[in-house]
């Protein structure tokens, strides 16, 4: 520690006011911050401070992300084992996984972190903590085979145009992670679409074995299949409800197992960083609208999917549990929180059984109801305000 | 008339007068909030102070004031003259606390003034002023008395929290006895003995206002005998964390401010004040106040004067040099230097370490050492423990970032956060239908503290609150 504040301290009087990199010190205290919090003191206002910042608050929101982060690792290995009719142990799977999906983390926070320090250089201040999260959110919510120079591009146009022509940190409209899958989605389609492209390996086909299928349990709806005759892998295994709970079926990297996803909630819910009630509104509306359609849709397959189906297959759980949850994106009154939270769950599902050809319900939907939550705020803060005038009458 | 039938209707009549004039209890719980327990609470002791020579009346503690000097270094002055005065509204005077000599006038930046010290003859004379009972005193009488004497910058008003307009008639007066900041004042041990003089200081304020007069207590403890008996006043007893407290909520749930209202606001040691200029004719305004804070060796209560010097008070309690010395409490205090003096409207010296080093790491550690709102940390699993906390940022300043956080500590119906941009937005319209006539920078000191993008929420909303007194006024 002594070491790295002597070295530290040794750069400081260079870069800052008068030195000769004077103009780099929004880069310097971005790392010095990062290693030391930092010895400024109160000046205005109450003189004592949460220990809480923005650091931890963000760096929480990775640890919940881990447990989805190694299951899909370990799917991805899964997958292709299967899909190639290998064999291997624990560690084989999941070293396979790693292999894959390591690169697009990589160049995931390479490419956004550099983006982030070029915007905190130009406008002088420290880089913002955000992009630790949408960091790691952008390579779980992709196919793992997307191409790298892909992921570089989706991030460049996430960051600069998804959240930095907006202020930066705090100030966005929508969610990165999400504008970077969307611009992926519109911009090349084909390697985003299709059963081919969830598997490791399959869209190449070498070594795959015949009548593999690597679609997912959506795309299967889609082409209309039943509850009763999805299949995983091969024709000749069911895939029931609790495989897709579990996660270990074809689809983005991060979003297969529910279970992993919701021991992130639990850590989110416990460490109180994630609020509960967008959260558990999402899941109450895409419940609703799917027995909605339900009641309504007989002899209609896709609406007839069971209502609590819509909750695990796709992108639903991890989009309810950490897309819609990011408070800078969501609805900023406690109201306002439920009545997001539901929109977007209900219009995930009417998307996908409305519109079966877009299976990227969930994200559309998130992104939607970002661009409605600051009028669902004005409506909740409207009463308050309505409230006041009348007592002001009375 | 029967025997029978003149008790009855005596009987009605006493009735009568005690519902009129008696204590209505009721007791209110403040769901949100936020106790911050800190080491260096005060010991219920009271010692008399050293011996001090100065003492000091800051122009600065008043929002808005432009002071001009009726005095100059080396001038006499006893207790209750007048040593300067507001140049936009003459009739508010400030005068000496003590007799002696004006023995400095310290100024700042642009010949701006800072400090009136006084040096104490240690004779304490007072002027002379009106005396009498204020329930037979008419308004102006009592008003032109207070104004007189100094006494009048003891009253604030809301909204704006500046010194309270002698022309206006506020809709009720609110004295809050239950100081729940971090290491408080504990003004049922305080105010024991201070019955009398209470009383005399309420009957007075009953005369200023159409409305009631509200005393707020402490609900967790047993109610004081000096405030048991008090007459004209509606007290309303208030459990829960801090800001259960502070007028500002105790404001919001007995009689919310609208456009065009006024409240005023005091501290009980001033209403005393009040009571022995009636009940005596003279400025005495000694106090006592706590000495508290991690820092301090021997956290206690001192009897001491307006304006004192805090050294007299701390002697050589403090073993520390990289202290901060605060007058009032952590949250809304104002720093002071070590040969500073006690703020106008302050009851407390809080003393606590200067947070200016590096933590490796910390925004990772576990820190069991730290208090936080947030089950990041582990201070929630020990409620009872006491904190040494410093005054570091603990993080750089961002923009708003997590939402809900400010909710949990504001028992206000007001929306913070939208109130607060309408501050930053300079959006006045939106700041009176989102709020700003009800609160003051004291009612958001939890948020500076919660905050986890570090936003001096009390600057933002001063700054509002002062484009609302250029403009609106």
């Amino acid at each position: 520690m002594k070491f790295i504040r002597n070295i530290l301290d040794n750069i400081k009087p260079h870069v800052q006011k008068g030195g000769k990199f004077e103009k780099f010190h929004s880069t310097f205290d971005s790392i010095e911050t990062l290693f030391f919090v930092p010895d400024h003191v109160t000046r205005v206002g109450a003189h004592i401070r949460d220990a809480m910042d923005l650091k931890r608050n963000m760096f929480t929101v990775v640890i919940a992300l881990i447990p989805a982060l190694l299951f899909g690792m370990w799917n991805v290995g899964y997958q292709h084992f299967i899909a190639t009719g290998q064999e291997g142990s624990l560690i084989d799977l999941f070293f396979f996984g790693f292999l894959k999906v390591l690169p697009i983390i990589v160049v995931s926070y390479v490419v956004g972190l550099g983006i982030e320090i070029l915007f905190a250089q130009i406008r002088g201040h420290e880089v913002n903590e955000g992009y630790f999260v949408t960091g790691m959110l952008i390579p779980l919510i992709i196919p793992v085979d997307t191409p790298l120079w892909m992921v570089a591009v989706a991030v460049i146009f996430a960051v600069i145009i998804g959240k930095e022509v907006f202020g930066g940190t705090g100030m966005n409209i929508f969610n990165p992670a999400l504008i970077a899958r969307a611009f992926l989605f519109f911009a090349y389609p084909s390697s985003m679409s299709g059963d081919k492209i969830w598997v490791n390996g399959l869209t190449d086909g070498t070594g795959i074995t015949d009548g593999f299928s690597g679609a997912t349990p959506l795309a299967q709806f889609t082409a209309g299949s039943t509850p009763n005759d999805l299949i995983l892998g091969f024709a000749d295994k069911h895939m029931s409800a609790f495989d897709m709970f579990m996660g270990w079926i074809p689809g983005s990297v991060g979003e297969t197992s529910t279970l992993a996803i919701l021991i992130g909630a639990v850590i989110l819910l416990l460490t109180g960083i994630a609020n509960w009630k967008v959260m558990l509104s999402v899941f109450a509306g895409g419940y609703l609208m799917g027995t909605i359609f339900n009641l309504v849709g007989a002899g209609h397959p896709y609406m007839e999917i069971p209502a609590y189906y819509h909750l695990i297959m796709g992108g639903f759980a991890f989009g309810a549990v950490f897309m819609a949850t990011d408070p800078v994106t969501a609805s900023q009154t406690e109201t306002g929180k439920i009545i997001y939270g539901l929109l977007i769950g209900i219009v995930a599902v009417l998307i996908r059984v409305v519109n079966p050809a877009y299976p990227e319900g969930m994200m559309l939907s998130i992104l939607f109801l970002n661009t409605f939550a600051p009028l669902i705020d004005y409506y909740v803060v409207g009463a308050n305000i309505k409230k006041r005038l009348k007592r002001a009458k009375a | 008339m029967s025997e029978i039938q003149f008790f009855t209707l005596e009987k009605r009549q006493i009735i009568y007068t005690f519902v009129k004039n008696t204590v209505i209890m009721n007791n209110i719980k403040i769901n949100r909030g936020l106790n911050i327990k800190l080491k260096g609470m005060a010991d219920k002791s009271i010692s008399d102070t050293k011996l001090s020579a100065l003492f000091a009346v800051k122009p600065p503690d008043f929002l808005g004031l432009a002071p001009k000097l009726s005095v100059k270094v080396g001038h006499e002055v006893k207790a209750g003259t007048v040593i300067f005065f507001d140049k936009n509204r003459p009739e508010i005077k400030f005068t000496s606390p003590v007799s002696g000599k004006i023995y400095a006038i310290e100024r700042g930046a642009r010949r701006k003034i800072l400090e009136v010290v006084i040096e104490s003859n240690n004779k304490q004379e007072y002027e002379a002023f009106k005396k009498g009972d204020p329930n037979k005193m008419s308004k102006e009488d009592i008003v032109e008395n207070l104004l007189n004497s100094g006494i009048w910058p003891f009253f604030k008003q809301r909204p704006y929290g500046t010194v309270a307009n002698p022309e206006s008639t506020p809709k009720s007066i609110f004295i809050s006895a239950f100081d729940s900041a971090p290491l408080g004042v504990d003004y049922n041990y305080v105010m024991q003995n201070e019955g009398k003089m209470l009383q005399i200081g309420i009957d007075t304020l009953k005369q200023l206002t159409t409305g009631k007069i509200h005393l707020g207590i402490d609900g967790s403890e047993a109610t004081i005998d000096a405030f048991k008996s008090l007459k004209n006043v509606e007290i309303t007893s208030y459990t829960g964390k801090h800001p259960a407290g502070l007028v500002g909520t105790h404001i919001a749930k007995k009689d919310p401010i609208n456009k065009g209202e006024v409240v005023w606001q005091l501290n009980p040691q001033d209403v005393v004040v009040i009571g022995r200029l009636f009940s005596e004719g003279k400025f005495c305004a000694s106090r006592t106040i706590a000495l508290v804070g991690s820092e301090v060796s021997k956290p206690q209560y001192y009897k001491t004067m307006l304006g004192a010097k805090i050294s007299s008070i701390i002697g050589d309690l403090v073993s520390n040099d990289n202290v901060r010395y605060i007058s009032g409490n952590v949250l809304t205090g104002t720093k002071v230097h070590k040969e500073g003096y006690l703020g106008f409207y302050d009851s407390s010296i809080s003393v606590i370490p200067e947070g200016n080093h590096f933590q490796f790491f910390g925004w990772i550690t576990p820190n069991f050492h730290k208090f936080s709102i947030s089950k990041t940390y582990f201070s929630w699993l020990m409620p009872n423990k006491e904190y040494t906390l410093d005054t570091n940022f603990n993080g750089g300043q961002r923009a708003f970032v997590v939402t809900g956080q400010y909710e949990k500590v504001v028992p206000l119906d007001i929306y913070p956060v939208e109130l607060l941009k309408a501050c930053i937005t300079k959006d006045i319209d939106k700041m009176e239908q989102l709020g700003i006539y009800e609160v003051l920078e004291e009612d958001f000191a939890l948020c500076d503290y919660v905050c986890t993008s570090k936003q001096e929420t009390q600057e933002i909303l001063r700054k509002g609150l002062d484009l609302m007194i250029k403009e609106v006024g």
